[in-house]
């Protein structure tokens, strides 16, 4: 809204929350203010485990989840404007491929990883080329449909996935002989995940190939124009995204050791979305911000039990109608 | 059962799934067709009609029983309220983002649609809910197959439905300005239409249909249930698609088509039912990747 | 020698012939303009040669190759660059993020690059970085180069695309209508670019305009088509004086000529 246009003479005369909000985003311009401030968040971090009681390690591990999903989503959606609603797919592919991988044809853990983001790879050009032409409206819902097709298969093809009961007994992987069973392991696993990826987010999207994506956002026709191959660079944004889920998906077949399609149901893309737009498109710090806010708020509105979604949608509507550009927005200079 | 009974089984079964397609589809299409936005929410609408018409039922059995004068008084009544409901959440919730960016509006479209869907679950604390009435299954046999009259009148009123939406868009001075915005908008303020009431009036049309749809649905399987809508909404929105989004009669034949592919199509051992739904959305796909304007829409120059 | 050769060109919408069996030769290092009255063709001429329309008939060739089935971005990366009639800038991104879209086809490091920032990868962001900068110096606009680009007044947005268009390294530059919009001091010093791109960058220019004063100014031939035909071809005097042109702008070129 009004916080949009923030140049430098508006920043000092602006207060209230405004004010609030364009100073910290000065503050945040500074490289070396972002990496302090990244640095001393990791170290918090570190640190939880000594103190917070398992609930808390649960709570976290599973906004670091959220985190790396949403990054991948990120990438598809807020960089090259690509709508998804079908992404907790990928997801699916990466933990049902992993799951499959150890239980039933006893791999370990580690080298069924490589293939398993294969998988991620093929399920996610399968459904991510032929639609690479359609308008933004269309792609929204044929990803809907894929992304529920993926749910349908697994929950049907039970000889392999054990159907609507799930894949249950998948084996707890080990690293340097220590058998990964705490709740603490994964949180730091998860830790590092969401560390890696926006790691990884910050350094794709200030690259050749992070700005040809945004090109294409912004403009394919001019982009075209430039010398860049569209359908090129959008399958390597549907790719990349999907490889963040498919990744997190492996390690989420590892902590639960059982996992079932209702998982990866519709409500869990949107999920996914709805923290990436929330947080604020394009922004990473703001995928953060929007997956700790999607993890927490169900549990800081544990009380009103089922109504918490109804508050939900109804926060999602207001924040559209008042703040479209999510909690934390791309450039606001 | 032979050949020529299972084909007569699946027309009827045809013409009465893709009767409901159909009517959900034109809510998604006329809206489209207006403001090109995909009403994620449409699903949820007609669920919401299904319950207003379950509601109402339950309150006019008294007066006038449950049959054919209950239920179509109670469809009324659903129509008319699901109607005023679409244009109230229009109200609210899109026309501040009429100028917004297309991924606003349709975030806010789901936003509605968990709305909706988990105010009717709070509402009925997840059950479902037995539709009675008092028509029975007395009907017409041809050989093996039965085809009762509560299908007949379903699908003949739904047929009535059709035909006065038709005239209503190629015979009132509403239709006209209907079919005007949806192809300039700016151009028709200027010309001093209004606009918003023209939208808030298409709001409350598509979300009548939808409803109508969904006291029939609930009449015809006998329960409903909350997350009825989600799969409904999907299908509508590929029937809407297949016939070509924001066109009428298109939504029309593509409802009643994908309700015949789906009928055959589940005939066929090898697909059964429980893939019915994956065939579905993998048509859809089909016709967007080679036929992506429908099959009654033009093919658009490719331009810049 | 002819670095375009465009024959037999005929593009049709629907039953209707926007361009008509059109020829004509673009020499290499030349300035050559497009001109026909609104609605003759000529936009539709410049999307056919940059692939962004499929013709249905003829041939086009680029450098001794044709270019007839070719994506746009293809074309570009061959040497064409182009810009557009109405303003296409990527709005929300800095002005040398635009620039730097340029050189996009003239770069090839991908994901892993990227994400090992390997010393390659360095190489040639600095390369990007480089180059950019250099075409909005040579533009006149690097001053503004970490502004949003649409944050700038519309003549500097213009000259963001020509820097842009320069950025992708052309042999055959494609102004679509550049001094559209423009005032008397930006159109004077249009003409100075253009003269300088030819001179200095050895680019060959192709241009659409509607500014006759521009057009005879700069060009040493000028194409004329009106209803996706050629009416008249050659110098501008010879165009000028030509009767067929005359009957096509209706006397309309008497003033915008002088």
């Amino acid at each position: 809204m009004a916080a949009n246009d923030g140049s430098g003479a508006a920043v000092a005369r602006r207060t209230g929350l405004a004010g609030v909000e364009d100073r910290l985003a000065a503050f945040f311009d500074d490289r070396r203010h972002r990496y302090a401030v990244f640095a001393a968040l990791i170290l918090a971090g570190l640190l939880v485990p000594r103190v917070g009681s398992n609930y808390t390690l649960e709570i976290l591990t599973n906004s670091f989840l959220y985190i790396v999903l949403c990054l991948g989503l990120n990438i598809i959606v807020g960089y090259a404007g690509l709508l998804d609603l079908g992404f907790a797919a990928f997801f699916a592919v990466g933990a049902y491929s992993t799951g499959i991988l150890t239980s039933t044809f006893g791999w370990n853990f580690w080298l069924a990883i490589p293939p398993a983001l294969l998988f991620t790879v093929i399920v996610r050009v399968i459904i991510g080329a032929p639609t690479l032409r359609l308008r933004s409206d269309y792609l929204a819902i044929v990803t809907l449909g894929a992304g529920e097709m993926i749910r349908i298969i697994a929950r049907n093809m039970k000889d392999l996935t054990g159907g609507a009961s799930g894949l249950i007994g998948i084996q707890r992987p080990s690293l340097f002989g220590l058998e990964l069973n705490q709740i603490s392991h994964y949180y730091y696993i998860f830790l590092a995940l969401a560390v890696l990826a926006v790691f990884a987010s910050d350094r794709l999207e200030h690259s050749r190939l992070g700005r040809a994506w945004k090109y294409v956002r912004d403009d394919e026709d001019a982009a075209e124009a430039m010398g860049i191959d569209r359908v090129a660079v959008k399958l390597s944004a549907y790719i990349i995204g999907a490889l963040f889920a498919g990744l997190a998906g492996c390690f989420y077949a590892a902590k639960m050791t059982a996992i079932s399609p209702e998982t990866f149901q519709f409500m869990q893309s949107i999920m996914i979305l709805v923290a990436v737009v929330l947080g604020g498109m394009g922004k990473i710090a703001g995928m953060v911000v929007g997956a700790m806010a999607m993890v927490l708020f169900p549990e800081v509105f544990r009380e009103i039990g089922s109504m918490r979604m109804l508050v939900f949608g109804l926060i999602l509507i207001v924040m559209m109608i008042f703040r479209p550009q999510g909690i934390w927005p791309d450039r606001r200079h | 059962m032979d050949l020529f009974d299972i084909v007569t089984q699946q027309i009827a079964n045809s013409l009465i799934l893709g009767s409901f397609y159909a009517l959900v589809a034109l809510g998604y299409s006329m809206v489209y067709g207006i403001i090109k936005l995909l009403n994620f929410a449409h699903g949820d609408i007609y669920m919401v009609g299904a319950f207003i018409g379950f509601t109402a039922l339950s309150l006019l059995v008294g007066f006038l029983g449950d049959g054919w004068l209950g239920i179509s008084a109670s469809l009324i009544l659903s129509m008319i309220a699901t109607g005023f409901l679409g244009v109230g959440i229009q109200r609210l919730a899109y026309r501040p983002l009429l100028s917004a960016p297309r991924l606003s509006i349709l975030i806010t479209a789901m936003g509605v649609s968990l709305l909706l869907f988990n105010t009717v679950m709070a509402a009925t604390i997840g059950e479902y809910k037995a539709f009675e009435t008092g028509l029975g299954f007395e009907g017409l046999d041809f050989g093996n197959i039965h085809i009762s009259y509560t299908q007949i009148v379903l699908v003949l009123a739904t047929a009535l439905l059709m035909v006065a939406l038709t005239l209503f868009i190629n015979k009132t001075i509403y239709g006209k300005a209907m079919r005007a915005i949806s192809i300039d908008m700016d151009a028709c303020r200027l010309m001093g239409i209004d606009v918003n009431k023209v939208i808030a009036l298409t709001f409350f049309v598509g979300s009548a249909l939808a409803a109508a749809a969904g006291v029939m649905a609930g009449v015809y399987y006998g329960s409903i249930h909350f997350f009825m809508g989600f799969i409904i909404g999907l299908k509508a929105f590929t029937a809407a698609v297949f016939g070509g989004i924001g066109i009428i009669p298109g939504a029309m034949l593509g409802g009643l088509l994908l309700g015949t592919l789906e009928s055959f199509g589940t005939q066929l051992s090898w697909i059964g039912t429980e893939w019915k739904d994956v065939f579905s959305f993998g048509l859809l796909i089909l016709i967007l990747v080679f036929k992506p304007n429908g099959l009654m829409g033009r093919t658009e120059i490719e331009r810049m | 020698m002819a670095i375009l050769e465009v024959k037999d060109l005929t593009l049709r919408f629907g039953g209707l012939e926007v361009i008509d069996t059109l020829s004509f030769d673009v020499e290499e290092g030349g300035i050559v303009s497009l001109i026909g009255p609104n609605g003759a063709g000529k936009t539709s001429v410049f999307n056919c040669l940059t692939g962004f329309y499929r013709a249905n008939a003829g041939d086009i060739r680029f450098r001794n190759e044709s270019i007839m089935s070719l994506k746009p971005h293809k074309i570009t990366a061959r040497g064409m660059a182009r810009t557009f009639q109405n303003l296409r800038l990527f709005k929300q991104m800095t002005v040398i993020e635009n620039v730097k879209s340029g050189m996009h086809c003239r770069t090839r490091e991908g994901a892993l690059g990227a994400l090992l920032r390997s010393a390659g990868q360095r190489r040639e962001e600095a390369e990007i970085e480089r180059v950019a900068e250099e075409c909005l110096a040579f533009v006149g606009i690097l001053e503004h180069k970490d502004r949003l680009a649409r944050n700038l007044p519309y003549g500097d947005q213009r000259r963001v695309e020509w820097a842009r268009a320069l950025a992708t390294r052309p042999k055959l530059l494609l102004f679509d209508e550049p001094a559209a919009g423009l005032n008397y001091d930006e159109k004077e010093r249009l003409i100075d670019l253009i003269r300088r791109i030819r001179e200095e960058l050895s680019i060959t220019i192709f241009l659409i305009e509607h500014d006759m004063g521009l057009v005879m100014k700069v060009s040493e031939k000028v194409v004329v088509i009106d209803y996706g035909k050629k009416i008249a071809e050659g110098g501008c005097a010879e165009v000028q004086s030509n009767p067929k042109v005359i009957e096509a702008y209706l006397g309309k070129e008497d003033e915008d000529g002088n």
